[in-house]
C-alpha cells in the first residue's frame, strides 16, 4: 500500500520546524514552508512506504547541499530493523552522550488489525449482513491504514529530528543510513544479544536507581530537573495508557452502532406501513453518526493519545540523558578520589591528573550541553502540547456540532412523518 | 350487518349463562373472580344511567347510539336491557370497536366464510387509525395516568421486600377517587398480571408483561444494609422504572382496566393478600410450565389449518419480529455498556490529567492541562446521563416489547387451542354418529338413543366451539390492531424522545468545549 503525506514534528528553535500533524485520510493540513524551508542543509523524508509480509519497507529521501554527499538528491530503502541500529549505534555514541537521543520508532504493529480482517474474512456469512460485513471491513481497513500512517510518522520524525540536530546530523552512520544503496543487512538480535539487552535495561535502570539515591547532584538545577522528570515521565505514561482505554472505548461504541443500525433495517423490513419508514430513517441517522463518533475517536487519539506517547518516550529519553550525566559525574568525583589518593601515594600522580582532567572536561561540557538539549525539549515540549490541545479541542467542536446537526435534522425529518 | 356481528357476540355470552360446559364456561369464571369487597360491579346496571362505564365505554353509547343492533335474537341484545344481572356477569366480553368497524368486517360472519381479502384489511386498519386519532382528538375525556415512586425497604434480612408507593391519576368514573395512593410490592404486580392472564388470556386477549423476577438482585437488595445505595439503588430503579412502564401499559388497556382486580390494584389501602404463587417455584407456577409444554406439543403436532390469510402473516411477521428486535436487544446493550465504559475511562483520564497538571513545571500549560481535566470531568458526566438514556429509552423499549410481543403469540396460541378444541368436539361428533349408525345396524335400540342424547349434546358444543373461535379471531385480530397502534407510538415517541436528549448531550459537550478553547488560545507564547 503506498503511502504518501507529509510530516512535521515538533518546534526547535534553529533550523526546521517539526510538528506532528493529522493523519486523517480526510483533509491533511500541510505546513508547507516547514519542510521545505530552504534553511536545513539536510532534508529527509519518507516519501513511500510499502507493506510486505511482517516487514514495512520506507523510502527515505534525502536533499542536501552538504559536501559529505555524493548527490545532492537521492532514496533508500530499509526496514525498521535498520533505524533500531541507528537509535542503538547513536545512542551508543559517547560523543552524543549530552544530547537527547531522540527516542527511536516503535516496532510497526498490524498484529491486531490483521487477525481481525482475517477473521471477519473468515467468518461465516450467517453472523453478518452484506452491509454489516462492508462497514465493518471498512473500518477494519481504515484502522489498518491508519496505525500505518502512524508508524511511518514516528520513523520520518526520528529520521528529522536526527538531521535538523546540529551535532548529530553529520554522524556518519547516519550517512550510510541514508546513503548507502544496497540493503544494510542489519542483523536482528538474536536470541543471544536480545537476553543481554534485557539484562543491561535491567541494570540500567538498577543503574539508575542507585545513583538517583547516592549520587547527590553538585547542581540543583540538574536535582530539580531530574525530579521533575522522573514524576512527569510516571504521569505521562499513566496518562497515556488512560487515554488508550478512552479512545478504544469510543472506537467500540462507534462500531456497535453498525450492529445497531443493521438491526433497525432488519425489523423496518418486518414492520408494516407504520413504522417502516420511521426505522429506516432512524437507521440512517445513526449511520451516519457513527461515521461521527468514529472520527472523533480517530481525532482524540492523534491528538491527545499520541501526543502523550511520545513526550512519554521523549522525556524518557531526557531521563537517560540526566543519568548518563550523573553517571559522568560519579566518574569525576571517582577520578577526584583517586587524583587525591595517588597524591598522598606519591605515585602515577600525572597519569591521574590527567584521568581527573579529561573526566572534569567531560563532564562539565556534558553539562552545558545538556543544560541546552533541557531547555530546548522544555520549550518545544510547552509549545507543541498547547498546539496539539487546541487542535484536540477544535476538533471535539467540530464533530459535536456536526453530531448535533445531524440530531436535529433526523428529529425533523421523524417528526414529520 | 354490524347489527350481526353485534348480534353474534352478544349471543355467545347469553347462551353462557346457561351454565353448561362450553368453552365460554371460563367467561363465567369471571364473576366469580370479582372479589366481595369491590363495590362497583360492572356487572350489574349495564344500560341504565347510574352506571360508571359511560363516558369511556363506546359499548354503552353506540349501544344507545345505535338502538336498531338489538335484534331479532331470542336473547336482547343491548345488554342494557337484559334483566338478567348473571347474564352481564362478563364485564366486556368484546371490544368497543367492533361496533364502528362491525361495518367493515362483512367477512366475519357466523359462517366463517374464506379471510377477507387485502383491501378491506388495510381498510380495517386505517379505519382504525381514525378511531384512535378521533378518540385522541376527542381526548381529555378518559385519562389513567399511574406513577411508581418511593422504592422504600421494609422489614429486614430475607424476608424484607421493596414496597413501591403506586400514585394514580384518572378521571375514569369507575374509580373511587381520582387519585388513589396506595403501597404495593413487587409480588403484588406479579400477581395482578397473573390474574388478569388467567381471566383474559382465553378471550385473545394481548395482556402486558410483568417486568422480571430478579433472585440474584432481590437477595442483595434484601441483605445490604440501609444506608448502601450505589448498585442496588440502580437495581432498584431499573424495577421502579419497569413497573410503571408495566402498569401504564395495562391501564392503557380499555377492556384490562375495567377489571375488578386491576382497580382495587389501585385503590384498596390495605396490603394486598400476599400473591404466593408467584414465586418462581411454586405449585401453581410448577402446573402453568407443564401444561405450557403440553400446548407446544400439541401445537406442534396438530398443525393448525389456517384459513384466514391474515392470521398467517401476522404469525410469521410476529415471529420475525421476536427475532429482530431479540437482535436488536444485543446492540442497544452493548451500545448501554460501551457507553458506560467510555464514562469510566474518561473519568480515570480526567483524575490522571489532574496528576499530570500537578507535575507539569510549566505554569501556564500546568494550568491548561488541569483545566483539561475538568472539561473531561464534565464530559464524563454527559456521557454517565447519555448511558442511563441509551438504556432507559431505547433498551428497556425493546426488552419491553420483546415481551409484548410473547403475549401476542400467547393471544395467538389461544386461538389455536380453540381452534384444536373445536376440531376436537368435530372428530368426537363424527364418532358418535359413526357409532349410532353402528348400533343402529346392530339394532341395539338402548344404544342408539344414548348416543343420539350426545351427538344432540355434541353438536350443541360443536356450535359454541365454532362460535367461540371466530369470537377469539376477531378479538385477536383487535387486539392485535390496537397493539401495532400503541407499538407505533410508542416507539416514535420514545426515540424521539432519546434522540431529542441526545442533542442535549452533544450541545452541553460543544459548549464545554468551547469554553475551554479560548484559555488555551491565550497561552500562545
Amino acid at each position: 500500500q503506498a503511502y504518501n503525506c507529509l510530516i512535521h514534528f515538533y518546534k526547535r528553535p534553529y533550523r526546521s520546524r517539526y510538528r506532528m500533524s493529522r493523519n486523517g485520510s480526510m483533509s491533511s493540513e500541510v505546513d508547507l514552508d516547514a519542510v521545505d524551508g530552504d534553511s536545513s542543509p539536510l532534508q529527509v523524508k519518507i516519501s513511500d512506504a510499502l507493506s510486505e509480509k511482517d516487514r514495512v519497507k520506507f523510502t527515505i529521501q534525502t536533499k542536501s547541499e552538504m559536501p559529505e554527499f555524493q548527490k545532492s538528491d537521492f532514496s533508500v530503502l530499509r526496514f525498521h530493523e535498520d533505524f533500531l541500529w541507528l537509535h542503538d549505534v547513536i545512542q551508543e555514541n559517547p560523543l552524543y552522550a549530552g544530547y537527547i537521543i531522540p527516542p527511536k520508532p516503535q516496532t510497526p504493529d498490524f498484529y491486531a488489525s490483521q487477525e481481525k480482517l482475517q477473521k471477519l474474512g473468515e467468518a461465516d456469512s450467517g453472523v453478518l449482513t452484506k452491509e454489516e460485513y462492508t462497514k465493518v471491513k471498512q473500518e477494519l481497513e481504515a484502522e489498518y491504514l491508519a496505525i500505518f500512517k502512524k508508524t511511518v510518522a514516528q520513523h520520518e520524525v526520528f529520521l528529522q529530528r536526527l538531521a535538523s540536530h546540529p551535532v548529530m546530523k553529520n554522524d556518519r552512520n547516519f550517512h550510510v543510513f541514508l546513503e548507502f544503496e544496497s540493503e544494510l543487512n542489519v542483523r536482528g538480535k538474536n536470541k543471544k544479544e536480545k537476553l543481554v539487552g534485557m539484562f543491561s535495561t535491567f541494570q540500567k535502570t538498577g543503574d539508575e536507581l542507585l545513583l538517583g539515591s547516592t549520587q547527590k547532584d553538585v547542581d540543583e538545577f540538574f536535582e530539580q530537573e531530574k525530579n521533575f522528570l522522573l514524576a512527569y515521565n510516571q504521569q505521562l505514561r499513566e496518562v497515556s495508557v488512560k487515554s488508550m482505554k478512552v479512545n478504544s472505548a469510543q472506537k467500540c461504541l462507534a462500531d456497535n452502532y453498525i450492529k445497531l443500525s443493521s438491526s433497525l433495517l432488519n425489523i423496518a423490513s418486518v414492520e408494516g406501513p407504520g413504522l417502516e419508514s420511521f426505522l429506516t430513517k432512524l437507521s440512517d441517522s445513526l449511520e451516519k453518526i457513527r461515521r461521527c463518533e468514529s472520527r472523533l475517536a480517530a481525532d482524540q487519539d492523534l491528538k491527545l493519545t499520541d501526543c502523550l506517547k511520545y513526550h512519554c518516550l521523549d522525556t524518557a529519553a531526557a531521563k537517560d540523558l540526566l543519568f548518563r550525566r550523573l553517571r559522568c559525574l560519579a566518574n569525576y568525583e571517582k577520578a577526584n578520589k583517586e587524583l587525591d589518593l595517588a597524591r598522598t601515594r606519591n605515585k602515577d600522580v600525572a597519569a591521574a591528573e590527567n584521568r581527573q582532567s579529561e573526566a572534569c572536561k567531560t563532564f562539565e561540557r556534558l553539562s552545558t550541553t545538556a543544560r541546552a538539549e533541557l531547555a530546548m525539549q522544555k520549550k518545544g515540549r510547552v509549545e507543541h502540547v498547547r498546539r496539539n490541545l487546541e487542535q484536540l479541542v477544535e476538533l471535539e467542536v467540530k464533530h459535536g456540532k456536526a453530531h448535533s446537526q445531524l440530531l436535529r435534522q433526523a428529529i425533523c425529518d421523524i417528526k414529520e412523518m | 350487518m354490524e347489527d350481526l356481528s353485534l348480534e353474534d357476540d352478544v349471543d355467545i355470552i347469553m347462551e353462557s349463562n346457561d351454565g353448561d360446559d362450553t368453552n365460554l364456561q371460563d367467561d363465567s369464571k369471571e364473576p366469580a373472580a370479582v372479589p366481595p369487597k369491590t363495590d362497583i360491579n360492572l356487572d350489574d346496571d349495564l344500560g341504565v344511567s347510574e352506571i360508571k362505564l359511560d363516558d369511556d365505554d363506546d359499548i354503552f353509547k353506540s349501544a344507545r347510539v345505535e338502538p336498531e343492533p338489538a335484534k331479532a335474537s331470542t336473547n336482547s341484545v343491548s345488554r342494557g336491557t337484559s334483566e338478567e344481572p348473571a347474564d352481564t356477569d362478563i364485564p366486556l366480553e368484546d371490544d368497543e370497536h367492533p361496533f364502528k368497524d362491525a361495518h367493515l368486517k362483512p367477512g366475519l360472519q357466523l359462517s366463517g366464510p374464506s379471510p377477507p381479502p387485502a383491501t378491506i384489511q388495510q381498510q380495517t386498519l386505517t379505519s382504525f387509525h381514525e378511531e384512535e386519532a378521533k378518540r385522541e382528538m376527542e381526548g381529555g375525556d378518559e385519562f389513567i395516568e399511574i406513577k411508581v415512586t418511593s422504592p422504600h425497604k421494609v422489614g429486614e434480612g430475607m424476608s424484607s421486600y421493596m414496597a413501591y408507593k403506586v400514585t394514580t391519576n384518572t378521571n375514569l368514573s369507575y374509580f373511587k377517587k381520582s387519585k388513589p395512593e396506595v403501597n404495593r410490592r413487587f409480588s403484588d404486580f406479579l400477581g395482578l398480571r397473573d390474574k388478569l392472564t388467567e381471566k383474559y388470556l382465553q378471550n385473545g386477549r394481548i395482556i402486558p408483561p410483568a417486568p422480571d423476577k430478579s433472585v440474584v438482585g432481590m437477595t442483595k437488595v434484601k441483605m445490604s444494609k440501609e444506608d448502601e445505595s450505589s448498585n442496588q439503588s440502580e437495581f432498584v430503579e431499573k424495577r421502579r422504572a419497569a413497573l410503571e412502564r408495566y402498569i401504564n401499559r395495562t391501564a392503557k388497556h380499555p377492556n384490562l382496566r375495567v377489571d375488578p382486580d386491576f382497580r382495587e390494584f389501585l385503590e384498596l389501602d390495605a396490603e394486598l393478600p400476599k400473591a404466593n404463587q408467584t414465586s418462581a417455584l411454586s405449585g401453581k407456577n410448577v402446573m402453568k410450565l407443564i401444561s405450557k409444554v403440553g400446548d407446544r406439543v400439541s401445537l406442534y403436532t396438530t398443525k393448525m389449518e389456517e384459513t384466514d390469510q391474515w392470521f398467517e402473516e401476522k404469525t410469521v411477521m410476529i415471529d420475525n419480529l421476536d427475532l429482530q428486535l431479540r437482535k436488536l436487544l444485543v446492540a442497544t446493550e452493548s451500545l448501554t455498556d460501551y457507553r458506560k465504559a467510555l464514562s469510566g475511562h474518561t473519568y480515570s483520564l480526567s483524575k490522571s490529567l489532574g496528576m499530570l497538571g500537578s507535575a507539569e513545571d510549566n505554569s501556564k500549560l500546568a494550568a491548561v492541562i488541569s483545566q483539561l481535566a475538568e472539561v473531561e470531568e464534565k464530559v464524563e458526566k454527559v456521557h454517565e446521563q447519555q448511558a442511563k438514556d441509551d438504556f432507559y429509552l431505547l433498551s428497556e423499549l425493546i426488552h419491553d416489547y420483546i415481551g409484548l410481543v410473547g403475549s401476542v403469540k400467547d393471544a395467538f396460541n389461544e386461538r389455536v387451542k380453540a381452534w384444536q378444541s373445536w376440531q376436537s368436539h368435530q372428530r368426537d361428533l363424527n364418532k358418535r354418529r359413526e357409532n349410532k349408525v353402528k348400533a343402529e345396524l346392530a339394532s341395539k335400540q338402548d344404544r342408539v338413543n344414548q348416543l343420539r342424547q350426545e351427538i344432540a349434546e355434541n353438536e350443541r358444543q360443536l356450535d359454541m366451539a365454532q362460535e367461540n373461535f371466530e369470537k377469539i379471531s376477531r378479538i385477536v385480530k383487535k387486539e392485535f390492531e390496537a397493539f401495532d397502534v400503541k407499538k407505533c407510538k410508542d416507539f416514535k415517541n420514545t426515540i424521539t424522545e432519546y434522540l431529542e436528549n441526545m442533542l442535549k448531550s452533544q450541545e452541553s459537550l460543544v459548549t464545554h468545549w468551547e469554553r475551554f478553547l479560548p484559555k488555551i488560545k491565550q497561552m500562545q507564547p
